[in-house]
Formats: structure tokens, C-alpha cells, sequence
């Protein structure tokens, strides 16, 4: 596939995440003008950032006095799930050169899971098909947030709904995930624990708690495996 | 805040947020052998985030249960279904969704 072909693949793959995103980005600009920040504040701190959860702790923060120690953790524990989605991307990215950084510093939810679930034909680059994906998705949440900012009050977008494509994405995503796999272990305990986790610790902890809850899953089956 | 001191609370959520995704990668770089620990975590993780992603979409609606929760879940039996039927990833979201915004305007 020519380097054009494998961006039309890309492009194809990303088109759920550019519905969601743009939407969302918009959503989010939007709540920033609604806080009284110009445009470049949701534009910078997409591109800088450029992870939406966090993106909106942020505008609420930045309204009150200033404090770098909630903003250091709220960030940290919200953020700290790329560690697993790191741990998980080191083979594929691992003969990445000089796009490695690219991939790395876009590793959002999304990006993760296209890049982790595709089954590329034979004739695609991987890498370049990961870099294309990775860089069409922040240009998508990018382009949302300058928008939203930019509208401020302008056009009120009412299309309720219509975010959850992401959540039709990992669906699917997952879905698909079952039907491939010979042992459904792993799938089933980040169900598990996802659940147990929200309903005992809320919604605010439970992704980081669910996340070292599978990682701990692992490690007692590896114990016991090995032996 | 002024504006230096909003600067620096940007600075410091993108920094960190670029640890959360630059470390494995440091620990791990090329050259050096991972650890078989590490090598076969990052195997088995994948499926497990996908299902805890799952999850993360519907926290929100989980914990705080409104109509809105029983339309979403309904949606996405509709997206799964889809996606058992035809195997065509595009249509499953963009019928799940569409499902899911008719839902809404209806109820």
C-alpha cells in the first residue's frame, strides 16, 4: 500500500474518533468559554495536554486560587492508566525511530485501543499506519476544542447523543477482542474489576484501582502458573 | 491567577500527563532486554483495558442512575448486536449512536 493508501486507511479507521472527538472538542470549548477563557486557552491546553478528562479538571482549576499540588495529582491519578496503555504499545512501537515520540506523546484511550485491536493487511506499513492514526485523532481534538472555543456562544451545537460513538467504539472494540480470543481471562477480569472498583470506590478512583487490580490478577496467575 | 500562574498550572498537567505516557517507554527502551514480567503484562493487559474502558464510558450514567443510564445500556446491546450480525465495525457505532440520539429525542 503507497504511503497515500495506508493515510485513506488510517482516515477510515479514525472516522468514529473524529465524530466523537470534534464533538467533544467542541463540548469542551464551549464549557471553556462559558468559564471565561478565550479560545487559546482550550486550543493550548488540547495540544499541550490533550486529554480530555483532564483538560476540564484543569478549567475548574484554573478559576480558583492558585495551587500546583491538586493540580500535580488530580492529573497524575486520572492520567496514570497510559502507564498500562505504555506497557502494552512497547513491542509494537518498539522499531518506531524517529515517529516514536509522536506515538508516544499521542497515546490517548483511543489511539490505544485502534493501534492495539487492528489486524493490518500484509502490505500496510504498521508504523506509519500507528503514526497516521495517532496524528489524525489529536488533529481531530484539536480541531474541536479551537472550534468550540472560537463559537463561544455564537452556535449552540445541540446534538445530544452523538458522543457516544466513543462508547459504541470500545464496544466494538471489545466485541470484536472476544470473538479473536482463545481464553477470555484477561477480558473478563477488567470487567470485573471495573465494576467492583466503581461501585466501592466511585468514579473519580476507579480507573487507576481497576487497572493495578488486573495487574495484580496477573501477577498471582503467573505466581501460581510458574510453578 | 494571573497569567504566569495559569501557565504554570497547564505546564504542570501537561508534564505530568507526558510522564504517564513517556515512562514504560523510558524504563523500556529499545536496547535494553524487558523484563519477562513486563513482556508478558503487556500481553495480557490489552483486553483487560478494553473492558475497564468500556466501563469508564458508562461511569458517569452507572453512578448516578437516570434515564438516560437505561437508553445508553440499550444502545449499546443495539451496537453489540450489530456487530455479531454484520462484523461491520462502522455500522455497529454509527447505528448504535444513531439509536441511541433517537432514543433520547424520544423519551
Amino acid at each position: 500500500m503507497s504511503r497515500h493508501e495506508v493515510f485513506h486507511f488510517a482516515l477510515k479507521k479514525t472516522i468514529p474518533i473524529m465524530t466523537g472527538f470534534i464533538f467533544l472538542g467542541i463540548a469542551y470549548g464551549l464549557y471553556m468559554h462559558q468559564q471565561g477563557f478565550n479560545v487559546i486557552y482550550p486550543t493550548v491546553m488540547a495540544m499541550t495536554i490533550f486529554g480530555g478528562s483532564v483538560e476540564f479538571i484543569i478549567a475548574n482549576l484554573l478559576r480558583e486560587p492558585f495551587n500546583p499540588w491538586p493540580v500535580f495529582w488530580l492529573t497524575l491519578i486520572v492520567n496514570s492508566r497510559h502507564l498500562f496503555y505504555g506497557i502494552s504499545m512497547l513491542e509494537k512501537y518498539r522499531n518506531a525511530g524517529r515517529q516514536k515520540k509522536v506515538l508516544i506523546f499521542g497515546l490517548c484511550d483511543e489511539t490505544f485501543s485502534i493501534n492495539y485491536a487492528i489486524k493490518l493487511p500484509s502490505n500496510v506499513n504498521a508504523i506509519t499506519f500507528y503514526f497516521d492514526v495517532t496524528l489524525l485523532n489529536y488533529f481531530y481534538w484539536v480541531l474541536g476544542a479551537f472550534l468550540g472555543g472560537l463559537l463561544g456562544q455564537i452556535v449552540v451545537v445541540k446534538l445530544e447523543g452523538l458522543s457516544f460513538v466513543l462508547t459504541a467504539l470500545f464496544l466494538v472494540l471489545f466485541v470484536d477482542q472476544l470473538q479473536r480470543e482463545q481464553s477470555h481471562f484477561s477480558s473478563i477480569s477488567g470487567i470485573i474489576t471495573a465494576l467492583t472498583a466503581l461501585l466501592i470506590f466511585g468514579h473519580n478512583l476507579f480507573l487507576p484501582i481497576s487497572m493495578l487490580l488486573v495487574v495484580f490478577i496477573f501477577s498471582i496467575r503467573e505466581h501460581f502458573w510458574s510453578k | 491567577m494571573t497569567i504566569l500562574e495559569q501557565i504554570i498550572t497547564i505546564g504542570i498537567a501537561a508534564v505530568v500527563t507526558m510522564l504517564t505516557r513517556f515512562l514504560p517507554f523510558w524504563l523500556y527502551p529499545n536496547d535494553q532486554k524487558t523484563p519477562k514480567y513486563i513482556h508478558l503484562l503487556g500481553n495480557f493487559l490489552p483486553p483487560a483495558i478494553l473492558g475497564i474502558l468500556v466501563i469508564y464510558c458508562y461511569s458517569d450514567t452507572l453512578t448516578s442512575v437516570n434515564l438516560a443510564t437505561y437508553l445508553s445500556v440499550i444502545a449499546g446491546i443495539i451496537t453489540v448486536f450489530l456487530q455479531l450480525w454484520r462484523k461491520n465495525m462502522l455500522l455497529s457505532i454509527f447505528g448504535g449512536t444513531f439509536c441511541y440520539i433517537i432514543l433520547l429525542a424520544l423519551f
